[in-house]
């Protein structure tokens, strides 16, 4: 497989992926989804948990431990299916919050603290960019693979810089498509459709190598298994605590990773969606596995012990000289490395410039903030922080040279994002949940996590001396980084997810019951752990009341008016059997009705604290003004799709009128026109009429006679002229003119055009100056149209110039690949202010002795040149009348 | 000596219809084909009718007809109006602005000779 067909597809496929969210972002522009908003597409976005890592990794991952590689799969399954109340609370969170990323669901939870959204955006950064270096070097390697499987002549690419071509590729796609529009929910539909192209690719690669395996080369399901029994995975053991672990955490990250609550919550466009996407995604990723360990094992058994068993998937198929099938699990690695880094650093970006970029610049220019519109600083700051994450992961992928086995990078990142769970369950699910407690919790866990797995991870003497690891820090064993508290003989990762959670909840816990949460944080807490709550319908019982019905009134009146609020205590009062007064009786009965029909008009808390105040009960509680609150958020929710539908209505109304006006506009241009032709025609049709008569009537000497037919005669010629000028008109004016295009030499035109001008005052003796030289160029373009014009500028040159030597000067010259021709007269000129109509239809000049015509000329002048791809216009300050056209050299014909 | 008509008219070929057929009735006519000065030039002339076209190159006929309304010695001079627009807004418009008769272009001779002899004999108003 030649490299540079590799490069090729490579490309190709990027500017697929280009066109799909390009056209995508183009009908979202349009209002025109449709079926891009759908469950299928959704569930498809949710496949970038399966990143590069899991596409070539997981194969690598079974061919050195066995089975465990399922517990990636498992742990997001077990959620999706088992946890799904979860997830959809999540999702309705994020809806009716407008949450823009998993820092912001923290912070806004948690009486929107943006120190605690920067925290977390900080510990999403840190844990990410590995993750993203580890798709670098995906992408790396797999061209090295391809590289050395290619000996003949051909130079391997440089590692560092096939990283940085596709880490600016990257950026740039995601700073076009990422931050094209700022929303209030930061929806990207033009991303989501080409990352769900991608899931397509990866799955197909995937399943593509895996057919070939099993039944390509192991012949069919009966031998693999037998080959499956043979080889070193049947050794394998089930060891309870790393499996359980591994479940958890693959569990904890689906839910925590920053792409995933992106695809999964933000880009959300409908809740039934997930739904769907709960049994759906766990089927994708279930056919995703199917094959990794048949290609794990044939991996071990064909290739050289030496093979790196992450590039299976892709050595498999090159050693056995499939090229065109190692062309497409490349793209399928491809595909899982791209999108990834695309959603992850979307979402890192926003986080970042909503909770450090936005925040640090308004505080350094507060006067910024009331100078109103901030959406370009917004997207700006998004985008450089789009660049920013991208240089981060370049930057890691060169400084650890990209050694590390694929798996431990991944599971590094997820015990490192592991650490938003605590305070987000338990943000969503306790209210007691404070902000310091949350705060405590993060930090507990994000150092512990760096402690003893992050830093650890680059080897002894890289981040944390030897000594240190060994026999912790100032010779404190229990402090061990990979032996915290004395527990020895852990797996390494469990250890340190283990104790990073454990730390974690604990100090979340702790803290939280020991500290009071702020009056912002207790609305909020109360709005995230019943966003389900607080359903209209369900009033609350009333017990007793001593409230005055006089004021129970006027408060009902204020809101159901004042006719429905008779009526409805009048109702009351009869059925309680009253008949001297219309007042009923405030009963407990009455009060709970009284609050369903207010409910109905400022919904169901408010009623209940309007009448709790009425009643007497004045202290509304804590509990009835965080239902209010809730209230009005799901009012705000409401009253923002409203004022979109009005905008929508609005803007169709002027669209309308719009067009209204443009009728009007019409109908009075084409009242004028008609009544112009009306006085054109009937001018001449009065002197034919009156000298028909007096000719018919007789008695007349014969050179009257002869006069009488002559003028008669002039008329005729007139209308005919007159007729046909507007007819010619109209076809220019439609656009319809069919042109007989041709190469014509301009002098010879102009000569024909000053022969046919002498008919005008042929009495009048002109003086032509002209470049003869200049004129003699070739043109093409449509010879006759063009000679009418300079017939019709020439004869307009001899009708009004009034100089005793009459002169036209006609200049040509190139320009810019066009050609120039003035025409210009010594005479006195058009006033200024006749200037800019000369050129509209019947416009003659004022005061200007009578001459004969429609002023239909030079209309039929500027339309012929717009045909003819060029311009005319009235020249001032040149002594006299004077005329520029310009006009393409080479006329093409318009397409269709 | 016959009476005497002021035609104020640009066209040259309905300037010398008109003046051929009021001039064989017995009808001295004065022509100006511009309507800048007709004003003054009725008032100096005070002719016996003023025929008035619309569409004038300089000032516009209706113009014309509010500057003659405007002068007392001009006030009541029969004035009638010739239009080539033909439509009924230009009647109206005739009217309004003072118009004693109206006729759209083109016309029977009969018609435009009848006019005149009409206006002359004092029977103003309305056609």
């Amino acid at each position: 497989m030649p490299f540079n067909l590799l490069v090729l597809a490579c490309l190709a496929y990027v500017i697929f992926l280009f066109s799909v969210a390009f056209l995508v972002e183009r009908r979202a522009g349009q209002g025109q989804l449709g079926w891009l908003r759908s469950p299928l597409v959704y569930t498809l976005s949710l496949s970038i948990y399966c990143t590069a890592w899991t596409f070539y990794g997981a194969v690598g991952y079974a061919a050195r431990s066995g089975l465990e590689f399922l517990t990636i799969y498992l742990g997001p399954t077990l959620v999706f299916i088992g946890w799904w109340w979860l997830l959809r609370k999540l999702v309705r969170i994020g809806r009716r919050h407008r949450v823009t990323s998993i820092a912001d669901l923290i912070s806004s939870r948690f009486g929107k603290s943006n120190s605690l959204g920067v925290v977390a955006t900080l510990m999403a950064v840190v844990a990410a960019t590995p993750y993203i270096a580890l798709q670098l070097q995906s992408v790396v390697l797999s061209f090295g693979v391809f590289a050395s499987a290619t000996p003949d002549g051909f130079t391997p690419p440089d590692a560092a810089q096939t990283a940085i071509w596709v880490a600016a590729g990257l950026a740039l796609f995601t700073v076009i498509f990422g931050t094209r529009n700022l929303d209030a929910k930061e929806q990207h539909h033009g991303i989501v459709t080409a990352i769900a192209v991608e899931a397509v690719v990866k799955l197909v690669a995937l399943v593509a190598v895996g057919i070939f395996v099993v039944w390509g080369l192991a012949g069919g399901i009966g031998p693999m298994l037998e080959r499956i029994d043979a080889s070193p995975l049947a050794g394998w053991t089930l060891q309870p605590g790393r499996w359980t672990g591994l479940l958890f955490l693959s569990g904890a990250a689906v839910i925590c990773l920053p792409r995933m609550f992106q695809v999964m919550v933000v880009e959300n466009a409908d809740e039934g969606h997930l739904s769907r996407a709960s049994w759906a995604f766990p089927a994708y990723m279930l056919a995703m596995s199917l094959f990794i360990v048949p290609i794990a094992v044939m991996g071990l058994e064909r290739l050289p012990a030496d093979a790196n068993p992450d590039m299976f998937v892709l050595t498999l198929p090159l050693s056995e000289g499939q090229g065109a099938l190692a062309m497409l699990a490349f793209l399928g690695g491809f595909s899982s490395a791209t999108s990834m880094v695309i959603v992850e650093a979307i979402a890192l970006a926003t986080m970042v410039s909503n909770h450090i970029v936005m925040p640090a610049w308004l505080r350094l220019r507060p006067a910024a903030a009331m100078a109103g519109d901030l959406r370009g600083l917004v997207l700006n700051a998004r985008r450089i922080s789009i660049a920013a994450v991208m240089a981060m992961g370049y930057g890691y992928h060169s400084l650890s040279g990209g050694s590390a086995a694929l798996a431990a990078i991944g599971l590094i990142a997820f015990v490192g994002v592991a650490q938003f769970l605590p305070a987000m369950i338990g943000g969503i699910f306790w209210r007691g949940a404070t902000r310091s407690g949350a705060m405590a919790g993060l930090l507990t866990g994000f150092f512990t996590w760096a402690y003893a797995l992050f830093l650890p991870s680059f080897g002894p003497d890289a981040m944390l001396p030897a000594s240190l690891l060994a026999e912790g820090p100032a010779g404190i064993g229990w402090l061990r980084p990979q032996a915290l508290f004395g527990v020895e003989g852990m797996d390494p990762l469990i250890h340190a997810l283990f104790w990073s959670l454990m730390l974690n909840g604990t100090a979340f816990f702790v803290v939280s019951v020991l500290t009071f949460p702020g009056p912002v944080e207790r609305l909020q807490g109360a709005a995230f752990v019943n966003v389900f709550g607080d359903q209209p319908g369900s009033p609350r019982r009333w017990s007793e009341g001593e409230a005055e019905p006089e004021q129970l009134l006027v408060m009902a009146q204020r809101l159901l008016g004042e006719d429905a609020a008779q009526a409805l205590f009048e109702t009351a009062a009869r059925a309680q059997g009253k008949t001297e007064t219309l007042l009923p009786d405030p009963t407990p009965e009455f009060l709970s009705e009284l609050e369903q029909r207010l409910s109905g008009s400022v919904g169901a808390a408010t009623a209940h604290a309007m009448v709790s105040q009425v009643v007497g009960w004045a202290t509304v509680s804590v509990e009835d003004l965080m239902a209010v609150a809730s209230e009005s958020a799901q009012r705000m929710e409401y009253s923002a799709q409203l004022e979109a539908q009005r905008e929508e209505l609005a803007r169709t109304a002027g669209a309308l009128r719009e067009a209204n006006e443009k009728l009007t506009r019409l109908s009075v241009q084409k009242d004028a026109f008609l009544s112009q032709i009306s006085h054109e025609l009937r001018t001449p049709m009065t002197s034919i009429r009156a000298f028909s008569e007096i000719l018919t009537e007789g008695d007349l000497p014969p050179e009257m006679v002869a006069r009488n037919g002559r003028i008669i005669h002039e008329e005729t010629k007139r209308l005919t002229r007159l007729l046909d000028d507007l007819l010619d008109l109209s076809v220019l004016e439609s656009g319809k003119v069919s042109l007989s295009l041709g190469l014509a030499n301009l002098r010879e035109m102009i000569d024909r055009a000053i022969q046919a001008a002498e008919q005008v005052k042929p009495e009048r003796g002109f003086t032509f100056h002209r470049d003869l030289a200049a004129e003699n160029l070739f043109l093409r373009t449509d010879a006759d149209r063009l000679t009418q014009v300079f017939i019709n500028l020439i004869s307009n040159a001899r009708k009004y110039c009034d100089a005793a030597s009459p002169e036209i000067r006609i200049n040509v010259r190139i320009r810019g690949g066009r050609v120039v021709v003035d025409v210009i007269d010594n005479g006195r000129g058009i006033p200024k202010e006749a200037q800019s109509t000369i050129f509209e239809k019947f416009t003659r000049l004022p005061n200007e002795a009578r001459a004969k015509g429609a002023g239909l000329g030079l209309a039929i002048c500027r339309e012929i040149v717009a045909n003819l791809g060029g311009s005319i216009a009235y020249l001032p300050g040149q002594g006299g009348a004077a005329f520029r056209v310009i006009l393409p050299l080479r006329l093409e014909r318009k397409a269709a | 000596m016959g009476k005497q008509v002021l035609l104020i008219e640009d066209e040259e070929n309905i300037a010398e219809a008109i003046r051929f057929i009021l001039s064989r009735d017995g009808w001295q006519v004065a022509h100006l084909a511009e309507g800048r000065g007709a004003a003054l030039k009725a008032a100096e002339l005070m002719p016996d009718v003023v025929i008035l076209d619309h569409m004038l190159p300089g000032a516009s006929g209706l113009d014309i007809l509010a500057e003659l309304r405007a002068r007392p010695a001009t006030a009541h001079l029969p004035v009638l109006m010739l239009t080539a627009k033909g439509q009924p807004r230009d009647r109206e418009a005739a009217e309004r602005a003072g118009a004693d008769r109206f006729l759209a272009k083109p016309f029977a001779n009969a018609d435009i000779l009848a006019e005149v002899r009409a206006l002359a004999a004092g029977e103003a108003g309305a056609a």
